[in-house]
């Protein structure tokens, strides 16, 4: 018999974001329950609002197959006694046992059946400790110290097998057949079966399905040309049961303050969608999704509509407050805004920043961008909308007639905000938003709080992939030369994965230029390049692995560097051939002498022992192979590059 | 039904807590910078025994005043706080009942719970919960209590706090708090527009840097002082609340840098959790007694 399962954990409203990974744990643990189990049956369906994660599965066996399993006893020499002993073990009589002959002769043996469970009963025992061991960013207890956990407090529990409830209990909550609607538009208690699960949560106000929630909001929204959002539209439909937008207004005169702060303002603050007029303007209307059917008195437009005139009244006032005190005259309080609680305040960094950027370039807009980057911090604007922060600066510089150039540089210097983020616009910018980045990495290295396994809480990866991208795409002139120690080592795995996971080189190309020389990052994006082009040509492959070869035979001879070849001992013939040959194309590039070295290698290799019984033969020898390993280590260690052979 | 008065709202909510049990306390008399640190809460979160009550406080925020210009912001707000502990199963149906007995008639309205967890340092505690957003706006702070001055709590309790005057103002459909109709015939402003010029005058441009710090200074030995003692955790605790208020009027004042910010915070946040320490001392002490 196959049986239909239902799951629904029934809680208080969950985090947005964290719902779907719940539900892919929850999805994945499930099924491997059910083949640990030997349960049959295949997760179909895993949806959720933010109070039900729920789960669907079909194809259950009612009750686990019986096992059957020979069991071997002592030898059958071993005689009666041995038997009886081995019956009594095995919980029967010695009558019931069989024997079994092996490689190493007769033994006792007895057939054990073990009965299948009922797959209720395993579900009862195996659901409880599942659902508590879904992973959360943070949980929390509800009850008291050392009761279960979970993200918010379970408040109800529907686990149905074919017709029947899975009983168990989670933190005192029974499960059963009763699920719960929407809290305004549905029912508080609602028996379901399995068949009428659906229909009962449609009828109370609750859309189940993500999809269907994300599908009301955009039909919705349709007619009014809103500005696409995928973040914000994901947390819409994971904040809501019931999702429909409304459209509300605002007084055009706010279009005067920065679009900026209105977008700001709206979205993260209110969560609403923007809307753009028919140009792409920004315009005087705004969607919020409510979590019910309608707004038929248009009661929560105008609640909306007045929250959001407040929170634009505060922008206006705060934008001019700020204005009368230019960012400037801010640079001596930023001696009370923390940068961090070891690391001072941000003027200490101002300092720093300023000193970095003259140090690396004369370029004056940068330096005066540097000066006033963080000025912005002291700004009421920035205190309530802290996500504003360099654009609240680079919009008041402009205000203030600070020349374009550093309003923008200011405006742009915490990008890239992400991997493929954009770079700051401007020359200037690129350099400060460098110089704060690097500032940090290195003042954070400084005091060891270096990123260790998951943690980063000073974001320095982040910091130090937008470092790398300002040098290598944004032509910042940094150099790593004199950076050492643990930050060098952060450095060149971020550069290591840069190339390699960003950009797409092939990891031993990666390493076999590191090898040589990283510190200036654009020199190795040249050789990079390079050594991806001449790669696919016939000799490449070859000679690096004679490269391997050469490297391994002076790794073992012990060689040192600076030995000189001494042409009178070379031996004519291949030997000779070679050393001409490298005389002969010396400081052509490299690609071309691949082509006409390669055969007089292996001709070398093939006819010549450099392991030569007089001592001094051998040594020009490894002199011969070291020069020529020197001479092609220049723009990468082909050593490293992974053959075939 | 016309929009309750200031005053009725208040006593609306005080009477649909005291209907589930809580016991109606008064404001604490001491400052505090929200109703949180009243010791109605702070302590009696503590330990094994089950408490319910509400309280209005007045929370003073120095930093926040705006000499009444601002419309919406204010240096001292008035919370309504509940502690229902251990929090009930049906917490939030309990809690939306109390925002139709002041008529709000959710069928119209636009109810959200958007994730927003608690955490004051000063006092070593924390929680998880919820911002509790009506029609766009924040109108209440729902936390399940996790830890309290640094221990993590036998019964958790519910906390909601309801922010008076964003509550009152959307039901009477004002843009500015100082236009809330606090009892027939006067207006917010009446009441309270001159402790809001008069106080952040105070607190921005008057108060005494000088004698602030040796406030501090003297609050925080009494206290350390009073910890060491057997049987006086509330006043102990009152010292706290002082050095906490100081606190906040320093740092009104910018008379705090960087350095020292971090300092003086961990100065309080020790006698926090010493005073809570005393206070699980004694409760032990009296569980002991009785066994």
């Amino acid at each position: 018999m196959s049986l239909p399962f239902l799951l629904e954990i029934g809680t208080e409203e969950i985090p947005d974001w964290m719902i779907v990974p719940a539900l892919n744990q929850l999805q994945d643990m499930f099924q491997a329950l059910l083949d640990q189990n030997a349960l049959r049956g295949r997760v179909t369906e895993v949806d959720a609002t933010p109070r039900r994660l729920v789960l669907r599965a079909d194809g259950l066996l009612d009750r686990q197959a019986d096992v059957e399993e020979l069991i071997l006893g002592p030898a059958k020499s071993a005689g009666a006694g041995a038997a009886g002993g081995f019956a009594r073990k095995m919980g029967t009589t010695p009558d019931q046992l069989g024997t079994q002959t092996t490689a190493k002769g007769e033994y006792f043996a007895f057939a054990k059946r073990t009965q299948g469970q009922a797959t209720a009963a395993v579900l009862a025992r195996e659901l409880p400790p599942l659902i508590l061991k879904i992973q959360w960013p943070k949980s929390m207890v509800w009850k008291g110290k050392g009761t279960e956990r979970f993200i918010r407090p379970i408040r109800w529990l529907v686990a149905l097998l074919g017709d029947e409830v899975v009983p168990f209990e989670i933190g005192g909550v029974k499960s059963g057949n009763t699920t719960r609607g929407h809290r305004v538009l549905g029912k508080a208690s609602i028996p379901v079966t399995i068949a009428t699960f659906s229909q009962a949560l449609t009828v109370n106000g609750v859309i189940l399905s993500a999809d269907e929630r994300r599908e009301r909001i955009e039909c919705g929204i349709k007619a009014w040309r809103a500005k696409p959002d995928p973040d914000l539209l994901h947390t819409l439909v994971y904040i809501t049961e019931f999702p429909t937008p409304i459209l509300g207004d605002f007084d055009p005169s706010y279009l005067e303050l920065p679009h900026e702060v209105l977008v700001t303002v709206m979205r993260h603050h209110q969560k609403y969608l923007s809307v753009e007029d028919a140009d792409g303007k920004l315009a005087p209307h705004f969607i919020a999704v409510m979590n019910t059917e309608a707004d038929p008195e248009g009661l929560v437009r105008q609640g909306n509509e007045r929250v959001l005139r407040a929170r634009f009244n505060d922008a206006r006032f705060f934008w001019d407050q700020d204005q009368k005190k230019r960012l400037a005259d801010r640079v001596e309080d930023l001696k009370t805004v923390t940068f961090q609680a070891k690391l001072g305040s941000y003027y200490d960094k101002t300092q720093r920043l300023v000193r970095l950027v003259s140090d690396l370039v004369r370029d004056k807009h940068a330096q005066r961008a540097a000066l006033l980057c963080k000025c912005d911090l002291t700004t009421d604007m920035v205190k309530e909308f802290t996500d504003l922060q360099g654009i609240v600066g680079g919009l008041y510089a402009r205000a203030q007639g600070e020349s374009e150039e550093v309003a923008i540089a200011i405006y742009d210097h915490y990008k890239p905000l992400s991997m493929d983020g954009d770079l700051p616009r401007s020359q200037a910018g690129r350099l400060v938003s460098w110089a704060d980045k690097w500032d940090t990495l290195v003042e954070c290295f400084k005091i060891g709080m270096s990123p260790t396994g998951s943690k980063d809480p000073f974001g320095l990866r982040r910091a130090a992939q937008g470092v790398v991208r300002l040098i290598v795409e944004g032509q910042v002139p940094f150099r790593f030369e004199f950076v050492d120690g643990s930050l060098r080592e952060f450095m060149r795995d971020r550069v290591e994965y840069y190339f390699r996971d960003v950009r797409g080189f092939a990891y031993d190309e990666v390493r076999a230029c590191m090898a040589v020389f990283w510190d200036d990052l654009v020199l190795l994006q040249d050789r990079l390049q390079w050594l991806r082009g001449v790669r696919p040509t016939p000799d490449f492959e070859p000679i690096a692995a004679s490269f391997k070869r050469i490297k391994n035979i002076l790794k073992q001879a012990s060689f040192p560097n600076a030995a000189v070849v001494s042409v009178d001992l070379l031996e004519p013939g291949p030997e000779r051939d070679l050393h001409t040959e490298m005389d002969s194309t010396f400081g052509e590039p490299l690609e071309s002498r691949i082509g006409s070295l390669r055969p007089r290698i292996d001709l070398f290799f093939d006819k010549v022992l450099v392991n030569a019984p007089d001592p001094n033969i051998r040594r020009n020898r490894l002199a011969l192979l070291n020069r020529l390993l020197q001479e092609f280590s220049s723009t990468a260690d082909f050593s490293e590059i992974v053959t075939e052979r | 039904m016309s929009a309750l008065t200031f005053q009725e709202t208040v006593l609306a909510l005080k009477k649909y807590w005291s209907d589930r049990g809580c016991i109606i306390q008064e404001p604490y008399d001491v400052e505090v910078g929200a109703g949180t640190m009243a010791p109605e809460t702070f302590l009696r979160v503590l330990g094994p025994d089950p408490y319910r009550v509400a309280y209005v406080q007045p929370s003073r925020r120095p930093a926040d005043g705006r000499y009444g210009e601002n419309p919406n912001r204010l240096y001292k707000h008035q919370q309504l706080q509940v502690i229902l502990k251990p929090s009930p199963a049906d917490v939030i149906d309990l809690y939306l009942g109390s925002l139709q007995a002041i008529g709000i008639d959710l069928g119209k309205h636009d109810i959200k719970f958007e994730e927003d967890n608690w955490e004051a340092p000063t006092l070593g505690a924390w929680g998880i919960g919820w911002q509790v957003m009506l029609d766009g706006m924040e109108i209440s702070q729902f936390t399940y209590f996790q830890q309290c001055g640094g221990f993590d709590l036998d019964l958790i309790p519910a906390e909601l706090t309801y922010g008076l005057e964003r509550i009152v103002a959307f039901l009477q459909n004002v843009d500015s708090v100082y236009d809330i109709v606090w009892a027939p015939g006067f207006l917010y402003r009446d009441v309270r527009l001159k402790d809001e010029q008069q106080f952040s005058k105070y607190n921005f441009e008057l108060a005494d840097v000088e004698m602030l710090w040796q406030l501090f200074d003297l609050q925080e030995k009494e206290c350390q002082r009073l910890t060491k003692i057997t049987g006086v955790v509330l006043p102990a605790y009152d010292q706290v609340l002082k050095c906490s208020h100081i606190f906040n009027l320093l740092d009104s004042r910018g008379a705090i840098s960087v350095t020292e910010r971090v300092g003086v915070i961990g100065r309080v946040r020790r006698l926090a959790l010493g005073v809570a320490k005393a206070w699980m001392e004694e409760l032990a002490g009296k569980s002991e007694a009785a066994a």
